[in-house]
């Protein structure tokens, strides 16, 4: 005790030296300034969103002007007179070979092909996700893994397997077709997001509604249906995103009847009757591309939320 | 005594794994018994198996008299407290009350009274429309309490519910859960690495490691009469005292020093023998309170840890460490020389090689 009073003693000199400097040095926040550092980084920032926004300000600009004025060539500029007869003309009177529809029917076949798709594959992989998690039934790991392994086979080699498949099904080239294919195409990026979900809910909540007598559609529709909000969020995103944008699997599977919007885009785009429409076809690849932009928009809290849910445990 | 919870030769394996190997225990009628033993002792899984959220390797399961072995979790008359709480987040505690009983469909004014009165044993009917994450850790466990509380069932199954929780909250739970039970009356089985909960709770303890329940016996015997090394040394703290030596004539020679061990109760003889004697911290007298001992010695005080209500401090006989809890009114000081004593017949005996008493 009495050694710790000396110790104490000696060391007020010192002290006394910090008291002093305690009247000018720092104190409180420490000012911001901003480095040569941070200035590259903010220039290198605003170069690459220019570099994305660009070409979406041209398409922008470019779809509301007339063609005699599109022809100036004068890319950069705001329309002298702004029109929306492009946009009117891509959607319900633009050609595609000798029908001149417009985008419209495309439209119509997409959110046929999209809506029933996105259901059933996040159906389907929620369900995979927690029989995989909570119900460890023998193989339920291999399985999990040819599942998983299936996100890295390219989807070219399969096309003409799946083919063969459907035609022997008698279900080539019709919706319920088509429907299939995103499913399974689907199914093991989804499965993964959910399994990973899943884990990450304590599985004492599983054993608790066990013990309260919830069997295995009871637990899965009461009790992990509703806590799978925010990975659902991001299911749906991903697959909307995916499906909307999807060209291939539309091309070979869809048929003539059932025709996706980005088939459509592109074969407007490509039906010429002397000039290029850069208007009409401006305004046309905007609204192919405004579904899954509104979707981002609208819950993109929520995708950003639900991705870092599933990140935490894999 | 009726029995409740009976497991006959009970066994489970993860693959070559060994976790329960031809464990058997009765459980009386309304008694309080706690599984207490070091993480990875299996005392979570048996506990698990009784739930039916396990499937075992072999052997029986009886609760209240029913061959339960094959049984669903829900149709064995248990009800489960986790330690995490596991309480249905998107649920009011209304709502995570009722879910058993509404998946059982049972008629709506049956379960409204269910709620109620678990919700007035505990205490909680001001909670009832609030979400658990609105909740603090101790109601959680409240609410998760009450939840196998409305099953009306005749076994309560605890797994380290208070494990969670700070200390102070986890004494006034503990006594909560006394409380109850003396109120309920139903037979409980508790898991807990915590050896004052399992003190201050149990009716019974089974102290277990890997997998083979070591002792079962009520708290004071498990305190005083340990059966082995490991129970003697898992339970008490500070811990128990091992003072290694040779028994000779009746005393034990410990690094030259020669202890009698007059008064100790053996069991068979063990003349000439390596021998571990246990003395607990708690029954060695110091100071003039030593000299009513049958057994004194002399010893330089190393190391003084004041606790508040008491002081542990450190000696030595011959070369071996040896820790005694002294009233905290007496000022000790390292260095200090100190006269202690104790009675051979409150210590406990092992046989060196074995680890078993003696």
């Amino acid at each position: 005790m009495t050694a710790d009073t000396y110790a104490a003693t000696g060391a007020q000199p010192a002290m006394a030296g910090t008291k002093a400097d305690a009247a000018t040095g720092p104190s409180g926040p420490r000012p911001k300034r901003i480095s040569p550092g941070r200035i590259g980084i903010y220039c290198f920032l605003i170069i690459v969103a220019a570099f994305f926004c660009v070409p979406l300000y041209v398409m922008l600009v470019t779809s509301f002007k007339a063609m005699p004025e599109v022809r100036e060539a004068h890319l950069f500029n705001l329309p002298r007179e702004w029109t929306i007869d492009p946009w009117i003309k891509a959607w319900n009177s633009a050609c595609t070979g000798r029908d001149c529809t417009g985008l419209a029917p495309g439209f119509l076949n997409s959110v046929k092909i999209a809506v029933p798709s996105v259901f059933i594959s996040i159906i389907v992989a929620s369900l995979n996700g927690y029989a995989l998690t909570f119900w460890r039934y023998k193989g339920a790991e291999v399985l999990f893994n040819l599942l998983v392994f299936g996100a890295f086979v390219p989807y070219q080699v399969l096309v003409y397997p799946i083919i063969i498949g459907l035609r022997e099904m008698h279900l080539f080239a019709t919706l319920p077709g088509i429907i299939i294919v995103h499913t399974v195409f689907g199914m093991p990026i989804l499965t993964l997001l959910f399994r990973n979900y899943y884990s990450s809910i304590p599985l004492e909540i599983f054993k608790a509604a066990r013990i309260d007598g919830a069997g295995f559609w009871q637990t899965y529709f009461r009790v992990m249906l509703p806590l799978s909000v925010p990975i659902t969020t991001v299911a749906v995103i991903l697959q909307v995103t995916g499906i909307w944008n999807d060209f291939l699997f539309g091309l070979v599977f869809a048929g003539k009847d059932n025709i996706p919007m980005t088939l459509q885009l592109n074969n407007i785009v490509k039906t010429t009757f002397g000039t290029v429409e850069y208007d009409v076809n401006m305004a046309a690849t905007i609204l192919t591309a405004l579904v899954p932009l509104a979707i981002y928009f609208i819950s993109g809290k929520w995708f950003v939320r639900g991705i870092a849910a599933g990140a935490v445990k894999g | 005594m009726q029995t409740s919870v009976s497991v006959r030769d009970l066994s489970l394996n993860f693959g070559s794994v060994k976790v329960l190997e031809n464990l058997s225990l009765d459980v009386g009628q309304g008694e309080f018994l706690v599984l207490l033993g070091p993480s990875g002792c299996g005392k979570s899984t048996l506990l698990n198996c009784l739930a039916g959220l396990l499937d075992i390797s072999a052997g029986q399961i009886f609760i209240s008299g029913k061959n339960v072995t094959w049984e669903e979790p829900k149709d064995r008359g248990i009800g489960m407290v986790f330690q995490s709480y596991a309480l249905y987040p998107q649920m009011t505690v209304e709502r995570n009350l009722s879910f058993g009983l509404r998946v059982a469909r049972m008629p709506a004014a049956e379960i409204a009274q269910r709620v109620q009165r678990a919700s007035d044993i505990l205490q909680i009917g001001p909670l009832l429309d609030r979400k658990p994450g609105q909740l603090s850790g101790g109601q959680r466990q409240r609410v998760a309490i009450g939840r196998a509380l409305v099953r009306d069932v005749d076994v309560f199954l605890f797994d380290e519910p208070l494990s969670n929780l700070d200390a102070k909250l986890r004494a006034e739970l503990r006594v909560e859960i006394k409380r109850l039970h003396q109120r309920l009356k139903n037979t409980m089985i508790y898991v807990t690495h915590d050896q004052i909960e399992a003190m201050t709770l149990a009716d019974r303890i089974a102290i277990m490691r890997d997998g083979i329940i070591q002792q079962m016996d009520d708290p004071h015997t498990i305190y005083n009469k340990p059966v082995n090394l490991f129970v003697a040394g898992f339970i008490g703290s500070p811990p128990m005292n091992f003072l290694k030596g040779k028994l000779e004539a009746g005393s034990v020679k410990i690094d030259g020093t020669s202890v009698s061990l007059k008064g100790y109760d053996f069991t068979k003889s063990m003349e000439g023998a390596d021998i571990v004697v246990g003395v607990r911290p708690e029954h060695i007298a110091i100071g003039e309170d030593s000299r009513k001992m049958p057994v004194t010695m002399e010893g330089d005080i190393e190391i003084v840890e004041p606790m508040g209500s008491d002081t542990i401090a450190w000696t030595k006989i011959g070369a071996q460490p040896l820790t005694f809890r002294a009233a905290a009114e007496i000022h000790l000081v390292p260095g200090q020389k100190v006269a202690f004593g104790f009675d051979p017949a409150r210590v406990s005996v092992f046989d060196a090689a074995s680890g078993v008493r003696v």
